[in-house]
């Protein structure tokens, strides 16, 4: 029997960069266990983070996460530039054509399944429960788990940097270059299951998610009465549930092809392709809503917040919503026309696709017509939003035009498509996170953000973006095709390439600055505490409650009559809820949601190598964990605090943030 | 516990019920959850089937399915499998009169159909790949392999899950929660009926036209 698989020592060596990655990772790593160790915090850190199923931690933790992806995906951006503003004609560059592929399908991955994917579970996580009055989500251990397999999936990623090789197929491995023809090594296999593994983990955040705006809104809490970012998480996490099983299904088949030699992707024996590149997208589609949609409800939230007035056309909003929503469904197709459909196919595809500008317009105005009037205030949040609708339209426009077929089998993969989606991802999706971590920063820290840095940080985002991805949209014009690692002279790019590694670096001292800020504000606290729990004088239930909230959320739980409660009830247009605390059953710590999540991550590693063995154990340890968890009756899953208990923390709690 | 289970948990006598209730009990949470993995499996399956019906004529020479389908084994297998689903359904109506061996009996029944249906599946696969009609033959046989082979799975796997509950209820007995964990595995056990039902009609059936 062959019990090392694939294992090699080969497998260690790499080029000089990826060894200063591996090292720097290393040393990083190292270096946060020599600190637990120094400070002791080990307990701290099992009892406290790890074993947690409190939404609060675990939302931190995906933000968390999101960091050290968006560390990751960001290098591998900048070498990506790096390398197209130097090998031009005879000059090289300076990493090989291989490894620039491995470098560009490492990137999209980790930007879209972490970067993307953690910004939005990290945001549901915290804010789903405030905004709603509820303790907690539907289900915290499965919400605990969920986190831990996308951090197994995160995790996995990174050590394909170390051992071995990441997929040369780009972010989305097309076959027949993802099949085991093309791609013999294990590179295909560590995307495989890192999504995979990372997959399931969302779908089960959606399932968690969806059941609890479903059954946890406070009394009174009608579907017309929810805050626009629940309606936003609500018609996302109906994506998530319908798209990423799809993306499951698509995988396992890419896997038996790859493992067992079948032939659904395949050129020979009948294989198809493109039934692939259609099943990826049928999931693809819906998964670039499934991060749009959620951004929309932060700025809907923000913009209400900052224009102290009501959000401008709430049923049209939530229409819109469900229109965007229902769309995204059947547009895939645009995302390859030149597959040579007939014209009617393709015709049907570009209509749709315009017709979802249609609910999106109507979003846009409605954020516009909610400030007319209004008495704006330019905080950081609404920079940010400002540099959003800029972004979003100018990128949103250029979708339209990609949309229209016989322009987009002139500009089909192009730095054209790459300009526009990156104004979707970054100007819409990335913006709003950030607009949101500004906005919600005070309410789950106690603590302020330096706002001059926030806006020293936000320039450098904004101009670094124009300058980073504007001129793509000429190169796209002049030709330049996506994922080159080399052109010639003659093609006069190289001043626009040299522009766009310019922005590139601008981007990276706006990222620096928040990062700058962030570690002030925490070392700092002191100077940056933030007492009042309504910094923003804000309308939805979040701001009524202490900061950082109690593990409860709501010692009393709200009753309200409309969509932005705490404005009425600061205005004593409503009845403030009397103070009456009651007994409220808390869920138990687990550790087997980590558990989980580490033998995830030893089954994905295992099975890229072809360690079977491992593999099983793995799995089993997967399967027992969830017997064990199963056959716990429920009065041992809960702790009770009592009413006393409860009004002694929130005594506690009024007084302001409280830190040792 | 000696009276019988009420399944729905209601605080008060006439709950208004046109508000959501922030004291959702913990069945029909759970029930709502597992209905939603329910179709997100669904839904790997209707991936599954749109492969099924790209790829079912791409038999690339080898043997097609009107050579190797065998409508009186298949038949027979959903026979099985049905009957299983049956039983299953008394188990749960027993442990709604709170007869915990009765529960187990029929657990048991639903148990061995359930291993039936696997065994002949089984036995057919290994017939196919006896006439070298083996998954790695034609796109028409990896997707009819991995499509079949996948209900199969779950089949299997809710055989395993069947010997838990079992196990729960000889050490537990029949406690609100082990009905709650028996009403998800009922809910499981027929959705795999209803996916057996299509496999069946689209793929056997369709398949010997």
């Amino acid at each position: 029997m062959n019990w090392t698989g694939k294992l090699t020592l080969d497998a260690l060596k790499h080029e000089w960069t990826q060894n200063i990655a591996v090292v720097s990772m290393a040393l990083g790593g190292v270096a946060v266990v020599a600190l637990l160790f120094y400070l002791k915090k080990w307990k701290w850190l099992w009892h406290e983070w790890l074993t947690t199923v409190d939404p609060k931690r675990i939302g931190i933790m995906y933000i968390l996460t999101v960091v050290l992806s968006f560390c990751k995906g960001f290098v591998d951006a900048l070498m990506l530039r790096l390398q197209q503003a130097l090998a031009v004609g005879d000059a090289p560059g300076f990493i090989s054509a291989e490894h620039f592929q491995e470098v560009f399908s490492a990137h999209g991955t980790s930007m879209i399944f972490f970067v993307g994917m953690g910004t939005i579970f990290g945001l549901m996580n915290l804010v789903v429960p405030l905004q709603i009055g509820a303790r907690d989500v539907a289900y915290p251990f499965l919400n605990a788990v969920g986190f831990w397999l996308f951090a197994a999936g995160a995790m996995l990623m990174l050590i394909s940097l170390a051992y071995g090789g990441f997929a040369i197929s780009g972010w989305l491995a097309y076959p027949p270059l993802s099949g085991i023809e093309y791609s013999p090594g294990t590179g295909t296999d560590y995307w495989i299951w890192t999504v995979q593994i990372a997959g399931v983990g969302s779908t089960l955040a959606g399932i968690n998610f969806l059941a609890t705006i479903l059954k946890l809104r406070c009394p009174g809490m009608t579907f017309m009465k929810m805050p626009i970012f629940i309606w936003s998480v609500l018609c996302s996490t109906i994506l998530i549930i319908f798209a990423f099983p799809i993306l499951t299904a698509t995988l396992y088949m890419l896997t038996l092809d790859r493992y067992l030699g079948m032939h659904f992707f395949t050129i020979s024996n009948g294989g198809n392709f493109m039934m692939y590149v259609n099943l990826i997208w049928a999931w693809g589609h819906p998964e670039v809503y499934i991060l749009m949609l959620p951004a929309f409800g932060v700025f809907s939230e923000v913009v209400a917040t900052f224009s102290e007035k009501r959000i401008f056309g709430y049923a049209s909003m939530v229409w819109a919503l469900i229109c965007i929503a229902f769309l995204s469904f059947i547009v895939w197709l645009h995302h390859f026309f030149t597959m040579g459909a007939s014209p009617v196919v393709n015709s049907f595809f570009a209509v749709m696709t315009m017709v979802i500008a249609i609910p999106t317009g109507v979003k846009i105005f409605n954020w516009l017509f909610t400030k007319f009037r209004g008495r704006v205030h330019l905080t950081s949040p609404m920079l940010w939003f400002f540099a959003f609708i800029l972004n979003f339209t100018v990128a949103g426009m250029t979708g339209v035009l990609l949309s229209v077929p016989p322009v987009d089998y002139q500009v089909h993969n192009s730095l054209f498509l790459i300009a526009h989606f990156h104004g979707m991802v970054i100007g819409g999706v990335l913006f709003g996170f950030f607009c949101a971590f500004t906005y919600w920063f005070p309410k789950f820290t106690g603590l302020n953000l330096d706002e001059k840095l926030n806006r020293k940080a936000f320039w450098c985002w904004f101009l670094g973006f124009l300058l980073a991805f504007m001129p793509l949209y000429m190169l796209g014009f002049m030709g330049a095709t996506r994922r080159l690692d080399h052109y010639d002279a003659a093609t006069g790019w190289q001043p626009l390439f040299i522009l766009v590694s310019i922005g590139a670096l601008i981007i990276m001292c706006g990222a620096s600055i928040q990062v700058y800020g962030l570690y002030k504000t925490l070392r700092y606290w002191k100077m940056h505490r933030q007492f009042s729990p309504d910094p923003w004088n804000g309308r939805t239930l979040e701001w009524a409650i202490p900061s950082p909230p109690p593990i409860y959320n709501f010692a009393i739980i709200p009753t309200v009559a409309q969509i932005d409660p705490v404005w009425a009830m600061k205005r004593g247009e409503m009845p403030k809820p009397e103070e009456k605390y009651e007994a409220i059953v808390i869920p138990h710590n687990s550790g087997i949601p980590f558990i989980m999540g580490a033998s995830a991550l030893v089954f994905g590693f295992a099975m890229t190598w072809q360690v079977y063995w491992l593999g099983i154990l793995s799995f089993g340890t997967i399967v027992v964990s969830l017997i064990t968890r199963l056959s716990q009756p429920d009065e041992k899953e809960h702790y009770t605090l009592t009413a006393s208990q409860v009004e002694e923390i929130e005594i506690a709690a009024k007084k302001g943030p409280l830190y040792e | 516990m000696n009276k019988p289970l009420s399944v729905h948990y209601q605080a008060e006598q006439n709950p208004d019920i046109s508000i959501p209730d922030p004291n959702q009990d913990m069945f029909s949470k759970n029930t709502l959850g597992f209905w939603m993995y329910l179709m997100t499996d669904c839904l790997i399956f209707a991936s599954l089937f749109i492969s099924h019906a790209v790829l079912a004529n791409e038999s690339f020479g080898g043997p097609t399915s009107r050579d190797l389908f065998r409508l009186d084994l298949t038949l027979a297998e959903t026979g099985a499998l049905l009957f299983s689903s049956i039983t299953c359904g008394f188990a749960l109506l027993s442990s709604l009169k709170n007869r915990r061996n009765a529960v187990i009996g029929w657990l048991i029944v639903a148990f061995l159909c359930g291993a039936l249906f696997v065994g002949m599946e089984l036995s057919e696969f290994s017939d196919f790949l006896s006439q070298g009609a083996s998954w790695t033959t034609s796109a028409f046989l990896s997707s009819f392999f991995t499509l079949v082979g996948t209900h199969g799975l779950h089949v299997s796997i809710g055989l395993f899950w069947m010997l838990v509950i079992i196990g729960q209820l000889l050490f537990l007995g029949i406690t609100p929660f082990v009905f709650r964990r028996l009403v998800i595995f009922g809910m499981f056990w027929h959705f795999l009926d209803l996916v057996w039902i299509f496999i069946f009609t689209f793929v056997y059936l369709f398949g010997v036209i």
